[in-house]
């Protein structure tokens, strides 16, 4: 018998999509298997170990730039999520206002220059500054983590805002709630979801960043990331795979808890 | 009260009566935008809103009528103009300073709260001590019939129950005057006539002032002591819906409102309140003319589909003559569409009070005979 | 007294007040961390390299007569710098394939995705995220782990006989791109998703009544119906494929330099830091004119589709 017609269906796209899939997974698959490999090879499975997990939390050099890649997460995407946000609560539901759209620019910038040449100028600027006062601290990281994490948590807050109804704050007024109390009471607790989607989405982006930190940090400032594209550059051993494996598990659990939260939402 | 209902009773057209006034519109107007681009929402608009009265503002999307609520609530400002709460100017005051609430089109409900405590929002608000605010709630609980469902998120109930909820939430204040804005319209048939009824119950048992915003001209009759029409930012007409309905001032009224026969005619003469007018048909007879005003010359009076009759050609010398074109069955009556021997179209609507066909046939010549003091004389 | 109107404009310019207040740190965190140190890279690219890195504070337009041309050290003559020509003109090669190849298999992707039941929808899509935020580094060096001579795929052709050899496939611009396709992918995906789940499958219905072939329909009906998501994820994929610097410096090794690479080597010691500035600003500018381009494209398609 015949199929009926599926007006939706075209030819071999199922295939190529399967494909895209497998594909999207496979390296990911493999990299975490060869974490619980018995030998010293990334190449030649020698039997199921968990040693190579040992070897990288027993790494003092490990734990320093992970809980030092934590650390300028935390802070990048706190700052981020609180300024954020109140940009977006500066930038939307208003009649257009002189120098809306240069802000609309302004914010979404880091999103459209390459991470290379906002590294480049990074590294010129925080080079005088660290010359001309004699600070090298984490603060440089955490202000250009900061930068490039503020469209990150900017655009879900804003769309949030967006799709958020204005009778219920006119309703707030309506009954007597002042412009703080309105906020605090109704446009808080409706926007919290779109704050904390921020919040995640910076955290992860902060923890991600490769280039921006290898040109801004100082001597001694390796976050997980550059620590590993430097050891990525020499032989390369399970516990590398290891290292990935949490790695992957800390930015998935986070990007999993967002998909559920918002999913909820709906 | 009584005022409203002896104008009702006794169907005359009762004009502004001093009394208390809650509301007291003067002179305002609101543009939007600036320049070329200005578009003036509402131009100089006057009206007074009685003490208890249940006043509708009646009118097509876009006639001002919203903007005017927003500028009573305090969501806008108006570009001119004042207006007198009790006698107060709270023109510039801020939504969260008057004694005025809204029930929202949308309702508004918060959905981060329960059916209570979005009740009792507006008294936690205005720092009222607890156990107030816990009777007060379950009073309005109970006005509106919303006790089982107080606990309730109000994503989780009906919309005819999420309307209720958005009433007690509005009335718990006490406010002086509430405002309605369309609250009826995203409700279905059925509810909404039932929510007729129960708005116009809570009115008389709270003793509020009510002023509802409809562009439902059924609605505005059935519920309104007194309906002000608006168009392109104006009030038309104020009056009693009878006065609305059998007594339109202008052109638009009598158009908005119903169905209605437009006649030309010429007036003849006038004593005292009537005025007599020849048609086109050559026929004369007697109509009313808005108070105030004096007609003269040529006119256009207007005739309701139900104040006209069908009757056999030659029966009787007629008020006007015609050809029915088309007949139109709906139920309870039936609509005769005439084509008058002078030209223009006639509806003519005449209950079916018997069984069996109406006894008219289409292409036939009919005779139509209109009742005395029906016709009214436009001032448009 | 201050009449209504006149309070309202008060309140509308303090509103206006507050809000520019209100978006000010995140305004001066842009400018101070992202946007202000641009402007000093443009300056930069105008001065006069330093002995040992950074600059000298003197006017020169070296930098940018070296981004093209390159001056014999003998006699002073100025010719076409080859050098930078062939890793300007790998970095469009492998950008634009890239952009290309990404296409070609994110179209028919994020097609399955819209096609499939509404709940089901959000999972595919969602397993096309977790790579997109995961992390770019790791996603990398899973791609160098299966195509090193030693890995995956070599051991599947040697097995199966296909080769004796493993294959090179390391360090070479193939596995730049295969890296790149890689990463980007969810890049391309996602937008295609968000213009393809919008479509109307009534008109492709309407376009079988009336006699297409299931071609033609993808080709006359869908294609430019879903045009402005190919559009934007396009250029979401070109842009950062353009300035790669991670994927090529771990999977091309070396030798195979693209544009980034070639920025980053002008910033180590004793380098020539107002080229790396010139570069930058190069870079930049293509990029501009790749977002300006979109900006107008979406412009049109906006006022097309209403």
């Amino acid at each position: 018998m015949a199929r009926p017609f599926s007006i939706r269906h075209q030819t071999g796209f199922t295939a190529i999509a399967v494909i895209c899939f497998a594909a999207l997974y496979a390296p990911i698959a493999i990299l975490v298997i060869y974490a619980f490999n018995a030998g010293t090879s990334i190449a030649d499975w020698e039997g199921f170990s968990l040693r190579w997990f040992v070897a990288a939390w027993n790494n003092s050099q490990v734990i320093e730039v992970s809980i030092r890649s934590l650390q300028i997460a935390a802070a990048a995407a706190v700052m981020a999520t609180i300024v954020a946000t109140m940009a977006a609560l500066a930038t939307t539901r208003t009649a257009p206002y002189p120098g809306l759209t240069l802000k609309y620019a302004f914010i979404n910038q880091p999103l459209m220059v390459p991470e290379i040449v906002t590294a480049v100028a990074l590294l010129i600027f925080f080079s005088r500054i660290k010359v001309a006062t004699g600070y090298s601290g984490l603060g440089y990281l955490i202000a250009a983590h900061t930068a490039f994490c503020i469209p990150f948590a900017y655009l879900p807050i804003r769309a949030r805002l967006e799709s958020m109804d204005l009778t219920l704050e006119r309703a707030a007024a309506d009954l007597y709630a002042t412009p703080w109390q309105t906020f605090r009471r109704i446009t808080l607790p409706l926007l919290w979801p779109g704050i904390l989607a921020g919040l995640m989405l910076t955290f992860v982006i902060s923890l991600d960043d490769v280039v921006i930190t290898n040109f801004v940090k100082s001597g001694g400032q390796d976050t997980l990331p550059t620590y590993m594209l430097g050891q990525l550059r020499r032989a390369i051993t399970p516990e590398m795979n290891a290292i990935s494996t949490v790695f992957l598990l800390i930015s998935v659990g986070i990007v999993t808890l967002f998909f559920f939260i918002s999913r909820k939402r709906n | 009260m009584p005022r409203g209902k002896a104008a009702k009773l006794w169907g005359v057209c009762v004009p502004d009566l001093p009394g208390k006034n809650a509301i007291e519109v003067r002179g305002v107007r609101k543009v939007f935008g600036a320049g070329e681009a200005q578009i003036a929402a509402l131009d100089s608009v006057s009206v007074s809103i009685r003490e208890n009265e249940f006043f509708t503002l009646l009118g097509p999307s876009g006639c001002g009528k919203t903007t005017l609520l927003r500028l009573i609530a305090g969501f806008d400002f108006p570009s001119e103009g004042e207006i007198l709460l009790y006698g107060d100017d709270i023109a510039p005051l801020p939504p969260f300073k008057r004694p005025v609430n809204t029930v929202f089109q949308s309702y508004a409900l918060f959905p981060h709260m329960t059916v209570a405590e979005n009740i009792g929002f507006g008294l936690e608000m205005l720092g009222k001590p607890k156990a107030e605010i816990g009777a007060r709630v379950a009073a309005m609980l109970k006005l509106v019939k919303m006790e089982q469902l107080a606990k309730r998120r109000t994503s989780q109930i009906s919309g005819g129950q999420q309307q209720r909820v958005a009433l007690a939430r509005a009335l718990a204040p006490q406010p002086k005057v509430l405002l309605l804005d369309e609250p009826l319209s995203a409700l279905d048939y059925k509810l909404r006539k039932e929510m007729q009824i129960e708005l116009k119950r809570l009115q008389n048992e709270t003793g509020i002032t009510f002023i509802f915003v409809t562009h439902d001209q059924e609605e505005a009759l059935a519920m309104s002591d007194r309906i002000a029409v608006m168009s392109s930012g104006k009030i038309l007409q104020v009056g009693s819906p009878w006065d609305i309905y059998d007594r339109p001032a202008v052109r638009f009224v009598a158009d908005f409102i119903g169905e209605t026969n437009f006649l030309d005619a010429e007036v003849v003469s006038v004593s005292g309140d009537r005025a007599t007018v020849k048609l086109s048909s050559g026929s004369a007879i007697k109509a009313t003319f808005p108070a105030g005003t004096m007609p003269a010359g040529k006119v256009t009076i207007v005739v309701r589909p139900e104040h006209a009759e069908v009757m056999p050609a030659g029966a009787r010398a007629p008020v006007l003559g015609g050809i029915i074109e088309n007949i139109v069955y709906l139920g309870t009556d039936t609509h005769f569409h005439v084509k008058l021997a002078d030209g223009p179209p006639f509806i003519v609507r005449q209950q079916n009070s018997k069984s069996g066909p109406c006894g008219f046939d289409k292409g036939e010549n009919v005779g139509i005979e209109i009742s005395s003091d029906v016709a009214q004389i436009l001032k448009d | 007294m201050a009449s209504a109107a006149e309070l309202a404009k008060t309140r509308a310019r303090r509103d206006v007040r507050n809000r520019w207040l209100l978006s000010a740190p995140a305004l001066l965190i842009i400018l101070l961390a992202a946007t202000g140190p641009l402007l000093i890279v443009l300056v930069y690219s105008f001065l006069a390299p330093g002995a040992y890195g950074d600059v000298k504070w003197q006017f020169s337009t070296d930098a940018w007569v070296s981004v093209l041309l390159e001056r014999d050290i003998f006699d002073d003559t100025l010719s076409i710098a080859d050098a930078h020509l062939s890793i300007f003109w790998r970095s469009v090669k492998l950008a634009l394939g890239t952009t290309l190849l990404t296409l070609l298999f994110g179209f028919p992707t994020a097609y399955f995705i819209a096609t499939r039941p509404e709940r089901m929808r959000e999972v595919w899509l969602f397993l096309i995220t977790i790579p997109f935020w995961t992390n770019l580094l790791i996603r990398t060096f899973a791609v160098l782990e299966i195509i090193r001579n030693e890995g995956v795929v070599n051991k599947v052709l040697l097995a199966t006989g296909v080769v004796e050899q493993p294959v090179q496939m390391l360090f070479t611009d193939f596995a730049i791109m295969v890296g790149m396709v890689y990463v980007y992918l969810p890049l391309m995906v996602l937008p295609l998703y968000a213009s393809m789940e919008k479509l109307d499958f009534r008109l492709i219905e309407a376009g079988y009544d009336l006699y297409a072939t299931r071609f033609k329909v993808l080709r006359r009906i869908i294609f430019p119906l879903v045009k402005p998501g190919v559009i934007a994820g396009s250029i979401l994929v070109f842009i950062p494929s353009l300035g790669a610097y991670v994927t090529p410096s771990i999977l091309g090794g070396g030798k195979n330099l693209m544009l980034g690479n070639l920025i980053e080597l002008q910033f180590g010691q004793g380098r020539n830091w107002p080229l790396g500035a010139a570069l930058s600003i190069t870079l930049m500018a293509v990029v501009m004119v790749a977002l300006l381009a979109y900006v107008r494209n979406a412009g049109d398609s906006e006022v097309r589709h209403g």
